[in-house]
Formats: C-alpha cells, sequence, structure tokens
C-alpha cells in the first residue's frame, strides 16, 4: 500500500509516472496542456525557433490566446499577433484563439472543455492556477518553460508542499468568491502560500458555484501559491458535462495526506472584502472602508469576468443610473459568455446605466488598454492585482473587489455595499 | 562562476508590474525591455546602475505576473545578479531560465546597503561584503543550474533534444 497523498501529490505522481512523490521531490512530468498569451507567446516564440524544431511536440496539446492587447492596440502589439497567428499556421495548432474567437485565456480554455481534472497544465501566464478549479494541476510559468513545453511535452516540478484551507457554511447573499480569496490572501499575505499549493476542501465547497471556484483558484497566485486545487464533486461534474467531451481522471485527496497548514474559513461569517492598494493582501471588509471616492469601475479579467459575474453586476445595476463622473467599463470574459449576456439583456442593463460593454480583453487590467487611468485616479476593479501602475499612472489606485460592489460603487461614485444601493 | 558588483537595495514584493510595466510589454525586444526596467519602482534606476551591479531585495521579489520581460529586463540592463530574502516562483524559474543568477540569502539582505560592494560566488555559494569585511552564504546553484547559467539559459540545453526527462 502507498503512502497517503493529497490531491496535487497524485496528480504530479500520475505525471511522473510514478506511485508516490513526496513534497520537495524533483519529478519530470508529462504536460496534457501548453497556454501562452500575446504577451507571453512571442518571446517563447523566439526561444523555440532556436532549436530549430520543425513541429511541437502535440499540436493538439497547445493552446494560444491573443487576449491581452487585443483586438491589437497599437501596431507594436500587432506585431506580436501576427507572430504568434503565422507560428500557430505553420505549426497547424488546434486550439489557437485569434479576434471573433478568442476570450480571456482562463475564462475561455475551461469553456472550451480544453482543461479537465488530472491534468498536468502550464500557461506562460500566471494566472494559469485557474484550472485548479477543475480539479487540474495547473501553474503559471514563463516563456522559456512554454517553449521547453511546446518542444517536449515534459517539463520539471518541485512537489510543493500543500496548505489545506477547509471552508464551511454558505456565504451570504452579496458575498462571493472574490470575497473568499480576498479573505484568504489578506490572513495569509501575499507571500503565505510562496512554493506552496493551496488545497480547499471542506462542506462549504458545495455551497460555490464553478464560477466562485475559478475565482478563487484564479487569486491563488496572489498569495504566491504554485496552484490551487478544488476536488471533484457535482457542481464540477455538471459543468464538465456541458463543455468537455474529453475522458478525464479524477484524484481525490487521502484522508491522512499531510498538509504544512490548515486554515479554516466560515463562508457565513464573510462579508465583502476590498484589496486596497498597492498590495491584494491589503483588504479591508465593507464595514471598514470609509469613504473612497471613485473615477472608474472595470468589471471583467480572468478573475471575474463569467457569465454569474455579470449577472450579478447587473442584478444591482438594473433600472439604476451609473454616478455621474465615473466610468464603468464592463468586459465579458469569452464569445459566448458577450453573447449569453446580450441575450439575457445583461448588456443593455450596462449600457442603458451609462457604462460601455467591450468586446472580451483582459485590457485594462494590466494597464493595456480601454479604461488606463491618470495621476490621482481611482478604481474599484473586480481583477486580481493592485500593484503600483498597474492599471495606468503611477500615481493611480487600484481597488480590488467583487462584482457587486464593483457595481453598486458604479452607482454612488464611492466603494460601497450593493445593500447600500438594493 | 563569480559576480563582483554595487549594491541596489530595495523593499519587499517588487513585483513583475514596476519591474516592466505593461504598457511596455508590447516589446519583446531585450534592449528595449531594459530602457524600462525598474521604471515604476525608481525613475532613476538606470542612473544610478552600472554594468554588473547587483540588486538586492526583501521578501518574495519578483510577484505577480509571469512575464519573463521582468528578468530578461533586468538582465539586458546589466545586472549581475539578484539577492533576496525570497522570490516569488515563477520569477525564479523564469531567472534559472534564461541563464540570470538570482540567490536567496535572509543573512545577506538584513546587513546589505545600497553601495556596498560584493562579491557572489555562486558554486559555493558564499557572499563576500567587501565594504564590512563579512561573508554569508547562500545554497549553491548545482551543476544542473550552472550548465543553464553557462549556456547562457535553458533552451541552449535542450536544442537537439538532450535533456533526458526519464520517461516517454
Amino acid at each position: 500500500m502507498t503512502k497517503p497523498m493529497n490531491m496535487t501529490q497524485k496528480i504530479l505522481a500520475a505525471g511522473a509516472g510514478l506511485d508516490y512523490v513526496e513534497a520537495g521531490q524533483l519529478i519530470s512530468v508529462k504536460l496534457d496542456l501548453v497556454l501562452g498569451n500575446d504577451i507571453t507567446s512571442p518571446v517563447a516564440i523566439k526561444e523555440f525557433n532556436k532549436t530549430k524544431l520543425d513541429k511541437v511536440f502535440d499540436k493538439d496539446k497547445i493552446a494560444l490566446v491573443l487576449d491581452h492587447f487585443t483586438p491589437n492596440k497599437d501596431i507594436k502589439s500587432a506585431e506580436h499577433s501576427k507572430m504568434v497567428r503565422e507560428f500557430a499556421n505553420q505549426m497547424e495548432i488546434t486550439n489557437f484563439f485569434d479576434v471573433g474567437e478568442m476570450g480571456i485565456e482562463h475564462a475561455l480554455i475551461p469553456e472550451k472543455g480544453l482543461a479537465k481534472p488530472g491534468d498536468i497544465i502550464i500557461g506562460a501566464d500566471s494566472h494559469t492556477c485557474t484550472y485548479g478549479a477543475l480539479g487540474a494541476f495547473s501553474t503559471g510559468v514563463g516563456s522559456t518553460d512554454m517553449a521547453v513545453g511546446m518542444a517536449a511535452g515534459h517539463t520539471w516540478f518541485k512537489v510543493p508542499e500543500a496548505i489545506k484551507v477547509v471552508l464551511k457554511g454558505k456565504p451570504a447573499k452579496w458575498v462571493s468568491g472574490k470575497d473568499v480569496i480576498l479573505h484568504l490572501i489578506g490572513t495569509i499575505g501575499v507571500d503565505g502560500a510562496l512554493y506552496q499549493s493551496l488545497e480547499f476542501t471542506g462542506e462549504g465547497v458545495a455551497n460555490l458555484s464553478m464560477d466562485d471556484r475559478f475565482t478563487i483558484a484564479n487569486m491563488v497566485i496572489e498569495a504566491g501559491a504554485k496552484n490551487g486545487i478544488f476536488p471533484i464533486d457535482e457542481t464540477a461534474v455538471l459543468y464538465l458535462n456541458e463543455h468537455c467531451t474529453k475522458e478525464y481522471k479524477v484524484f481525490a485527496s487521502d484522508a491522512d495526506a499531510a498538509y504544512s497548514r490548515v486554515i479554516e474559513i466560515d463562508l457565513s461569517a464573510l462579508k465583502p472584502t476590498i484589496a486596497f492598494p498597492h498590495l491584494p493582501e491589503n483588504t479591508k471588509t465593507i464595514d471598514q472602508v470609509g469613504e473612497v471616492i471613485i473615477d472608474q469601475v472595470v468589471i471583467g479579467s480572468c478573475t471575474n469576468g463569467r457569465i454569474d459575474d455579470l449577472r450579478i453586476a447587473a442584478s444591482i445595476l438594473q433600472g439604476k443610473k451609473v454616478k455621474r463622473g465615473v466610468r464603468l467599463v464592463v468586459i465579458p470574459g469569452t464569445q459566448k459568455i458577450f453573447l449569453q449576456a446580450m441575450e439575457e439583456g445583461l448588456a443593455k442593463i450596462f449600457v442603458e446605466a451609462g457604462g460601455i460593454f467591450s468586446t472580451p480583453t483582459c485590457g485594462p487590467c494590466l494597464g493595456g488598454h480601454m479604461g488606463i487611468l491618470a495621476a490621482g485616479e481611482k478604481c474599484v476593479s473586480t481583477t486580481n492585482r493592485n500593484f503600483v501602475g498597474r492599471m495606468g499612472h503611477v500615481d493611480s489606485e487600484v481597488y480590488l473587489a467583487s462584482p457587486a460592489v464593483a457595481a453598486a460603487s458604479a452607482v454612488t461614485g464611492k466603494i460601497s455595499s450593493p445593500e447600500e444601493v438594493m | 562562476m563569480k559576480a563582483v558588483g554595487d549594491v541596489l537595495k530595495y523593499g519587499d514584493n517588487i513585483d513583475t508590474d514596476v519591474i516592466i510595466p505593461a504598457r511596455y510589454l508590447n516589446s519583446s525586444e531585450a534592449e528595449e525591455l531594459a530602457k524600462h526596467c525598474m521604471e515604476d519602482l525608481d525613475i532613476d534606476f538606470l542612473k544610478k546602475l552600472k554594468k554588473g551591479d547587483i540588486v538586492v531585495g526583501g521578501q518574495n521579489f519578483g510577484c505577480g505576473s509571469s512575464r519573463e520581460h521582468a528578468p530578461i529586463a533586468i538582465k539586458a540592463a546589466g545586472v549581475s545578479c539578484v539577492i533576496a530574502k525570497s522570490f516569488a516562483r515563477i520569477f525564479y524559474r523564469n531567472s534559472i531560465n534564461i541563464g540570470f543568477p538570482i540567490l536567496e540569502c535572509e543573512e545577506a539582505v538584513e546587513e546589505v546597503q545600497t553601495g556596498h560592494k560584493l562579491e557572489v560566488d555562486f558554486k559555493s555559494g558564499v557572499i563576500k561584503n567587501l565594504t564590512l569585511g563579512k561573508e554569508y552564504k547562500a545554497q549553491p546553484f548545482p551543476e544542473f543550474i550552472i550548465n543553464i547559467m553557462d549556456n547562457n539559459g535553458l533552451i541552449e540545453c535542450v536544442k537537439g533534444n538532450k535533456i533526458n526527462w526519464g520517461h516517454n
């Protein structure tokens, strides 16, 4: 009988062809998916070309998504997209997503059924950890790792220690996955899970929608984690039935698996949570915020651009107006979500409220385009980082919040609880 | 394999957005990226920097985005190595992968100040503070990391499929 393992250990052991792996062990694993975007892929392609290989390890196991500076914001960005497009054509990459098909990669990949339980996925984008919501081992890497992954179909890892996050209870009406992960980052800090895995478990998981789980797994990198991972339950299986046609293998942690730390979170006790500039760990609950007057609200990104997020925001904005002087930018994660938002009347609500409804793009989240801040401006954003200069000028400020808080703040013109406007 | 240089010291959680702001990521040329290295952290960084200087940071250096452009910019700007209390894991991997040496050493970071002269031996992990006449010990690079450094990056090692992954 093998020794007990947690979920991440089991997936990595299987990928390495071993019966057992322990924390700290260096292993090489086979990759199920290698991902890149329009910023990281050009660097990876240049590296890949140094190998003089004329094909990638498996054209079905690479995904290239043009999502960051697209539709291209300037000539240099267009040149990068062109380079990726030509590479994708030359290498006959099956899963190449250009403008018209693309979405924000971490919203798009699960929707297309390209991430599934038990997979080992690397992506040259730090938020690749999102797919842990579907029980995959999934982690962000740089462009050279992406290049080597595309060439060899393998990579090496140090098996991480794991922190067990036990979720209990049911979140209150205006509390979502974003508040859960901001609360956790506020508790353990931006390096609280450095080099480690965050494994979410407990009966509270059942009270989180798939979109909540994607949001939580998405931001584990903001605590320094290598990966975040959720168990596969009925909610996950329903999602997979709808989106994924491939077979998959479900791994579950052993009851006596080893963890470096156990953290309990009572979901029913959480309040809407906001991360103040300039670190995601600078969290305050809504009752501690005070008066923060804002200039802009962004609802979207790989963290909170999914249909649940837009539905919550629209439910608050319906029949209301965005405060004069505030710009509201709403960005759906994918073309499918865009269409859903049209069909459900959400887009109409946003525009009638005085906001804009954009094509999918990472855009403002990283200060690319579609909502850059001037000096002294403040933005409430459903995105994932509030570092100095992240969304524009070094003297601008980003406050990270849930779609509910963002929508309510758009109405009042200051950081507000949804309860203030409902 | 050694580095000798003067120190430029910064604090904790130096993120990749301040190392190379995303507004410059429409370029993937090392020389272009180097022109904006650390711009949002210290607008005078490039004026202060001499070729071969050593950047010292606190905890979680390189946190945030996976952009390999961050260590590429630091390396191309002429920095010889980064020493920090700890590194964000993607930045750590990226630095090694592009053949840019970085070391974790809490003791050195505590004592070293901007302007100190350091000598770093990557094979032994010994960091000498030539200004204070003191020594600190970091983890030495194992042979395969030295190999990546000597080849100026992982991709050169992968060329011709010379890496044995152990299984197919």
